[in-house]
């Protein structure tokens, strides 16, 4: 079963991380890929460009809005995600544990629809 | 009654020790040696105290533990009528095919491990508990928690949802994990022994019901994890609590404070049990708050009157519960039970410290409690704004009549 982790976290707390912060945080990424890794469980990771970069398209009765910024004003945004093949749940969370971001943050777990959706990753 | 309970405990060591010897194990003597107590409250009020007690409950708990194999068969029927009822909802045929398969014990442990999984909202996994493990109908939960039983039956499809569609495990957790979700559990056993306790007055029937299902839960949760000691004084607390559910309401249903109840309405049964299983879990020398409110909940049942009651100790045990379980009501029990033992203004020094809590100043039994306190310390005109404070924040009757009388009888 393939499992999203969403993570999320209030973004200036992230750019004003001192140089300790971000390299502590960096190798906490780093383990939990190398073992989700060596047990086949990861899929894809990636960070995210700051909300401030961001653009929002909706359509509503047939026409297409775009707007400057991201999906809701919050104080914490999507940063960044995994992908992992879990077995059930509680794998799947113990991976979230170890994402740093749960500390400051939150990640939220979701499973993935249909295993078709992630085959171009 | 109380030469029974004197009996009881003067047999107790002697018949554990002979039990230890013909049943070969330590635990299972000591099961039986429960359930022979549970028999020999219910029985000897009625028929006397046997010749030869210590071999009366020798004799009951063998006796129950050779009968063990057949009480087992009757428990693997009634796993298979609530699976057999789970059965005709589609969308857990794949959960329950795993089940049929697995040992009836590792059953029903993982159902009730799933039921409380954190990823299901708490009162979901009261919902669900009382669904699946209890076997309760949609329609008594319904009315239980008062909602329409069309709104329960939603929230228990959206569980069930969750529970295939994010893959929920079906088995109890690996060993990293089963303290903290044993936890879970006993959270859910106790909120719904509360959900029946904290009812007064109207729908008592379905109430008691609930407080009944959790002990049974508790029960069951102590058949498997024996040597857990929070499950043990979870058990213990429940059933002391219990114990003086028909002394907490008159005939009107008015709230009757444990001071002033008939104590001859507390359950005899329910309490030497109980405090059986407290001195059972605190010798296992890993105290826990369950434990520790299970002990006072003891030493209240100890009391035969209300100025019996060793205010020291229970003073003392909140004091070891605040370790546990620090919070504002714990420490204004402890305050309370404080004055009971060093007079008023002990109790009144220690709610000091509570004085710029915001919850507190929400609390009405914090009002109320400083004002009987006040009150008791002969300064009249400060109890009587405070039970004012008091009135001003419960809605509900029985409360307000309550503190109502307390401010009249102020002057």
């Amino acid at each position: 079963m393939l499992y999203t982790m969403l993570i999320y976290a209030a973004e200036e707390s992230i750019e004003n991380y001192t140089p300790e912060q971000r390299e502590r945080c960096l190798v906490g990424h780093r383990h939990l890929q190398q073992r989700a890794k060596a047990k086949d469980a990861f899929l894809a990771a990636g960070e995210l460009v700051s909300t401030s970069s961001a653009t929002t398209v909706r359509r509503r009765d047939g026409k297409h809005r775009v707007v400057d910024g991201p999906f809701a004003e919050t104080k914490e945004h999507l940063v960044g995600f995994y992908i992992f093949d879990c077995e059930d749940l509680d794998q799947a969370l113990a991976y979230a544990k170890e994402i740093p971001h749960a500390g400051s943050g939150s990640v939220e777990v979701r499973p993935m629809a249909h295993l078709e959706s992630v085959a171009t990753v | 009654m109380d030469q029974v309970a004197v009996e009881v405990r003067a047999s107790y060591p002697k018949a554990l020790a002979t039990l230890i010897r013909l049943l070969g194990d330590f635990g299972a003597a000591e099961d039986a040696l429960q359930e022979a107590l549970a028999r020999a409250v219910e029985t000897w009020p009625r028929d006397g105290v046997p010749d030869n007690a210590v071999a009366w409950l020798v004799t009951t708990g063998r006796r129950w533990t050779i009968d063990g194999y057949r009480r087992r068969r009757v428990e693997a029927r009634y796993i298979q009528s609530v699976v057999v009822a789970e059965a005709a909802e589609p969308a857990e045929d794949s959960v329950l095919e795993e089940a049929l398969t697995l040992h009836v014990r590792d059953d029903l442990l993982a159902l009730l491990f799933t039921c409380c999984h954190p990823a299901i909202a708490e009162e979901a996994q009261i919902s669900l508990t009382l669904k699946t493990v209890a076997g309760l109908s949609v329609e008594e939960i319904a009315r239980a928690f008062l909602v329409s039983p069309a709104a329960m039956e939603r929230r228990l499809s959206r569980v069930k949802r969750k529970i295939s569609e994010a893959k929920i495990p079906y088995e109890v957790p690996k060993a990293a994990l089963l303290p903290e979700r044993l936890r879970a559990v006993l959270a859910v056993v106790y909120l719904i022994f509360n959900e029946g306790y904290s009812a007064s007055g109207h729908k008592q029937l379905i109430r008691v019901e609930l407080c009944d299902e959790a002990i049974r839960l508790g029960r069951l949760l102590v058949r498997l994890f024996r040597d857990e000691p929070e499950v043990v004084g979870l058990l213990a607390l429940l059933l002391l609590q219990h114990s003086r559910h028909r002394a907490r309401l008159d005939q009107n249903g008015e709230i009757v404070l444990l001071d002033v109840q008939d104590r001859s309405l507390w359950d005899m049964r329910l309490t030497v049990e109980g405090r059986f299983l407290v001195e059972k879990a605190l010798r296992m020398k890993r105290p826990g708050g369950y434990q520790v409110q299970a002990a006072i909940a003891a030493v209240h049942s100890e009391a035969l009157a209300p100025e019996d009651t060793d205010w020291a100790q229970i003073a003392e045990l909140y004091g070891v519960l605040e370790r546990y379980q620090p919070s504002p009501v714990v420490t204004l029990n402890r305050a309370v039970a404080v004055a009971k033992d060093q007079g008023p203004e002990a109790g009144l020094a220690l709610l000091q410290a509570l004085e710029g809590s915001a919850d507190m100043q929400r609390y009405h039994h914090f009002h109320a409690a400083k004002a009987a306190l006040l009150a008791e310390a002969g300064r009249a005109g400060e109890a009587a704004g405070h039970f004012e404070a008091a009135l001003g924040l419960t809605q509900n009757p029985a409360e307000r009549r309550f503190i109502e009388r307390k401010l009249a009888s102020l002057s």
